[in-house]
């Protein structure tokens, strides 16, 4: 006898602490402790600290041991991307999401039902993470930090020759750009040495431990410095990497008149740019732009959308109109900075 | 068209003046004739056509793009001309001819209002986002990146090597795309020959100085003049074309034309420009009701009447006075003025004075409507473009201060970005502080830190950027002067309010009200 699949909403809802799968009985980045969690990707609103089982690719896992410690998890379970594996009545599978290294969509089967969650992605290359592989299901479930059509990232190539333009111009000034420690750091190191700048990077304090966890993961990321060590006028002409809020606070006073750059995808608007007093924009994101989002509702062609953390309403009314059946899911917790 | 777009949106966030004015230059030298020429008109604001209309833009926009993502987009970025450049499709860019900024400017020149909707598409489509938001902005209207026609004007001089005097006196007598000039700047060609045209002459400025530092000086050597406080212009007749001229060079002649039509011929004079009720110079808030308007209304002509009072004549028919003493121009002012009396014009009188100490009671004393001061002026000096060391000093009126709490504070820009160096401060209103005006200079480098520190370490709420503290800290302020205005809630605005201590040692009960205040209102 032929039975039909269950319908997602049936076995996929929403806890306090988040997203919940409950043949499987686990949370999907939880937002409070629970016993099981499936992580997509460590950045911090993520990858929580305290759950008591948590599964995840194998470099998730050394992210979250590098920033949490002992707090990363009781039991630290790896998965490999493409591996599947069952829990309770489910199977799950991680596939890349070309977010930052490690970060993965989770794939669930249940009784002939898919449920893709992206997690936090991108489609565009990235030297430092695998391609985000594209897979159908019944329901996908999307970010959209990006969900307006006015989030167009340009091509890397162009952000980062802006920058190396500006240090050629201001010669006599320090560049220091506001990049989020986990991931954006990287991935502006890597294309600056596939640009063919060969010079060292400079590197506040808290960039330094994860930096040097993507090398010791392979990913190759050229000569990086601690700023600490270097006097002021050692910096002119240099490239200075930084978290966003150190770059224009206290911190920044140690150098030589910088040129203040963040990479980011909210650089895209010039109030938004402005206002945090950026001088050089970058629109550098690891996030999907509102092209790559539709692009990828096509492409993996799901019956139904679940659209999260972002602009909803957007890109809902966009899937709609496209025939899909689509609905916003509230989840609570995530944050806008990527 | 993209690269002057580049170099908009570069000088946009390039906060500092020496960042704006080495993009310039780069842009200058490394850009070809007349596409850079018609960048400099737009620096300049010299370029004329006729602008489109926002609805227009938003039209094209709503033709290409669903309406209602179309509507949460502009939500979102909360500007026109920049959510249509960052929404415009991009699907039919790759192949379109990229318009350069010299063919848009002449398409535009030769377009009316109402077809100006469809010569922007194809540009459009053709443009990068940053092309497409300059292209915007400039046929909006709505160019706004701070940079002033003079400081276009300084990196050209700074580029060239030619003196900035130089560019400015002939810059009226140019034409976009100023071709001749750039034919002169990199030497190719001698400077344009421009003729019996209004040309602005670059003005000499005064320095500011203490009442202390006057007894070197002996008295006799001076002539002094109230210091008026309104705005410095230059009146030019000549060829038959009348301007009226800024301190910076800009023709601010259509705001005031009841002081074009009173202008003679073949004169160029430097005066202060006012408003003048029987005489009786008006506070600097009425003049500014002027200066709002780029053309009054009959009303507004009636209730703020423009005048300029005159303290130097350069220029009379063909003779250039500026190589005369001040004293000799003195003579020809005042002679050509009684030749020629005028409407709308009048003398600044001298006023005579025999020893410093005299002078300095006049100023005591002086704190009646419209003067700001006094000016001290060699009587042998000679007119000088820029500002001198010595011939010409401003003998400002002491300030007026008020001690005010320090409310909220706001973090620079440039290098102050790391600074809480951006204060608003309040006077009291019964129990409760009223905000009274911000501050953002007076203080030196230690007490900026000082300050900063203060701030982080007693912030009793967020709201984004700004900080509010405890009241706690007296700013003694002080300014100018102090007048009604509906766009504070106190009603009251200060003119040129700067820290002038910072009273860590008083109370804040001891902080002066908002009464004390209004009793000051000129």
């Amino acid at each position: 006898m032929l039975i039909a699949a269950p319908r997602p909403e049936t076995w996929i809802r929403t806890t306090s602490a988040g997203l919940y799968c409950e043949p499987g009985d686990f949370h999907i980045d939880p937002q409070a402790p629970v016993a099981r969690a499936v992580i997509t990707h460590g950045h911090g609103d993520h990858a929580r600290s305290g759950n008591e089982g948590v599964l995840a690719t194998p470099a998730t896992l050394a992210i979250m041991r590098q920033r949490y410690g002992e707090a990363a998890g009781g039991v630290l379970q790896p998965l490999a991307y493409g591996k599947s594996l069952t829990v309770g009545d489910v199977a799950v599978r991680l596939l890349p999401a070309g977010h930052v290294l490690g970060s993965a969509q989770v794939v669930l089967d249940y009784r002939g039902s898919r449920v893709i969650v992206s997690g936090d992605y991108k489609r565009r290359p990235d030297p430092t993470c695998a391609p985000f592989e594209p897979c159908n299901s019944d329901l996908f479930i999307t970010e959209a930090t990006f969900g307006l059509p006015v989030f167009r990232h340009p091509p890397d190539r162009q952000e980062i020759d802006k920058l190396l333009h500006s240090l050629a111009l201001f010669p006599d000034r320090c560049h220091v750009v506001g990049v989020y420690a986990l991931g954006k750091c990287q991935r502006v190191l890597a294309l600056l040495r596939r640009a063919g700048y060969e010079e060292p990077v400079y590197l506040h304090g808290a960039l330094i431990g994860l930096t040097e966890l993507y090398e010791s993961l392979g990913v190759a990321l050229g000569p990086v410095l601690p700023l600490a060590d270097l006097s002021r006028d050692a910096l002119r002409g240099r490239i200075v990497l930084a978290p966003p809020a150190a770059t224009t606070d206290r911190w920044s006073r140690r150098l030589p008149d910088p040129v203040v750059a963040m990479a980011s995808g909210w650089m895209r608007v010039r109030q938004r740019a402005k206002a945090r007093g950026i001088e050089l924009p970058l629109v550098i994101s690891d996030h999907a732009d509102w092209d790559e989002l539709t692009a990828t509702i096509e492409e993996v062609a799901a019956a139904e959308i679940w659209v999260t953390h972002g602009r909803e309403e957007a890109l809902v009314h966009y899937a709609r109109q496209k025939g899909y059946r689509a609905g916003a899911l509230a989840l609570t917790g995530f944050e806008e900075d990527e | 068209m993209n690269r002057f777009a580049a170099l908009l949106d570069a000088l946009l966030f390039t906060p500092s003046r020496n960042g704006k004015l080495r993009l310039m230059q780069e842009y200058f030298a490394a850009t070809p004739d007349p596409e850079r020429g018609w960048a400099l008109a737009a620096l300049t604001g010299e370029l004329v056509f006729d602008a489109a209309k926002p609805n227009q833009v938003r039209a094209l926009a709503a033709a290409r793009v669903d309406p209602d993502l179309l509507g949460w987009s502009y939500d979102f970025v909360g500007d026109l001309a920049e959510t249509v450049s960052l929404i415009w499709p991009e699907t039919a860019r790759a192949g379109g001819h990229v318009p350069s900024l010299a063919e848009i400017v002449e398409q535009l020149k030769a377009t009316s209002r109402n077809d100006v909707g469809s010569l922007l598409e194809p540009w459009l489509d053709a443009l990068d986002a940053t092309g497409r938001w300059a292209l915007l902005k400039l046929v909006t209207r709505e160019l706004r990146i701070g940079v002033s026609a003079r400081l276009a004007k300084t990196a050209l001089a700074e580029w060239s090597g030619v003196e900035l005097d130089r560019i400015e006196e002939i810059w009226h007598g140019l034409a976009p795309p100023y071709q001749a000039l750039f034919d002169w700047l990199e030497g190719r060609r001698p400077a344009p020959e421009i003729g019996n045209l209004p040309t602005f002459c670059p003005l000499m400025l005064a320095q500011p100085i203490e009442g202390s530092d006057l007894d070197g000086l002996d008295p006799h050597d001076y002539l002094a003049e109230w210091k008026w406080d309104g705005i410095r212009v230059q009146l030019v007749a000549r060829g038959g074309d009348r301007r009226l001229y800024s301190r910076s060079g800009d023709d601010i002649g259509t705001a005031f034309p009841e002081i074009c039509a009173a202008m003679p011929a073949e004169v160029t004079l430097d005066g202060e420009l006012l408003v003048l009720r029987g005489g009786e110079v008006a506070p600097f808030n009425d003049l500014q009701q002027r200066l709002n308007r780029k053309t009054p209304t009959a009303k507004l002509r009636r209730d703020y009447p423009a005048a300029v009072r005159l303290y130097d004549i350069l220029r009379e028919g063909p003779e250039d006075l500026r190589g005369l003493s001040l004293a000799e121009r003195r003579r020809r002012l005042e002679a050509w003025y009684a030749r020629e009396p005028r409407p709308a014009l009048d003398l600044s009188p001298l006023v005579p004075f025999a020893s410093w100490q005299e002078l300095r009671e006049l100023r005591d004393g002086a704190r009646e409507r419209g003067i700001e001061g006094l000016m001290l002026k060699r009587a042998d000096s000679l007119y000088v473009a820029g500002r001198p060391k010595g011939p010409w000093f401003k003998w400002k009126r002491g300030a007026l201060t008020l001690d005010t709490v320090l409310m909220y504070a706001q973090r620079g820009h440039g290098k102050r970005s790391s600074f809480y160096s951006d204060y608003t401060f309040g006077a009291w209103h019964g129990a409760e502080l009223v905000p009274v005006g911000k501050a953002y200079s007076g203080f030196t480098d230690q007490e900026l830190q000082r300050l900063d520190r203060w701030i982080r370490n007693n912030t009793v709420q967020r709201y984004g950027p700004v900080r509010e503290v405890a009241p706690q800290i007296v700013l003694e302020i002080a300014f100018d002067s102090v007048h009604r205005s509906t766009r504070h809630k106190s009603g009251v605005a200060m003119r040129f309010p700067r820290v002038h201590r910072v009273r860590w040692d008083k109370p804040v009960g001891e902080a002066d009200t908002l009464e004390t205040l209004e009793q000051l209102l000129t």
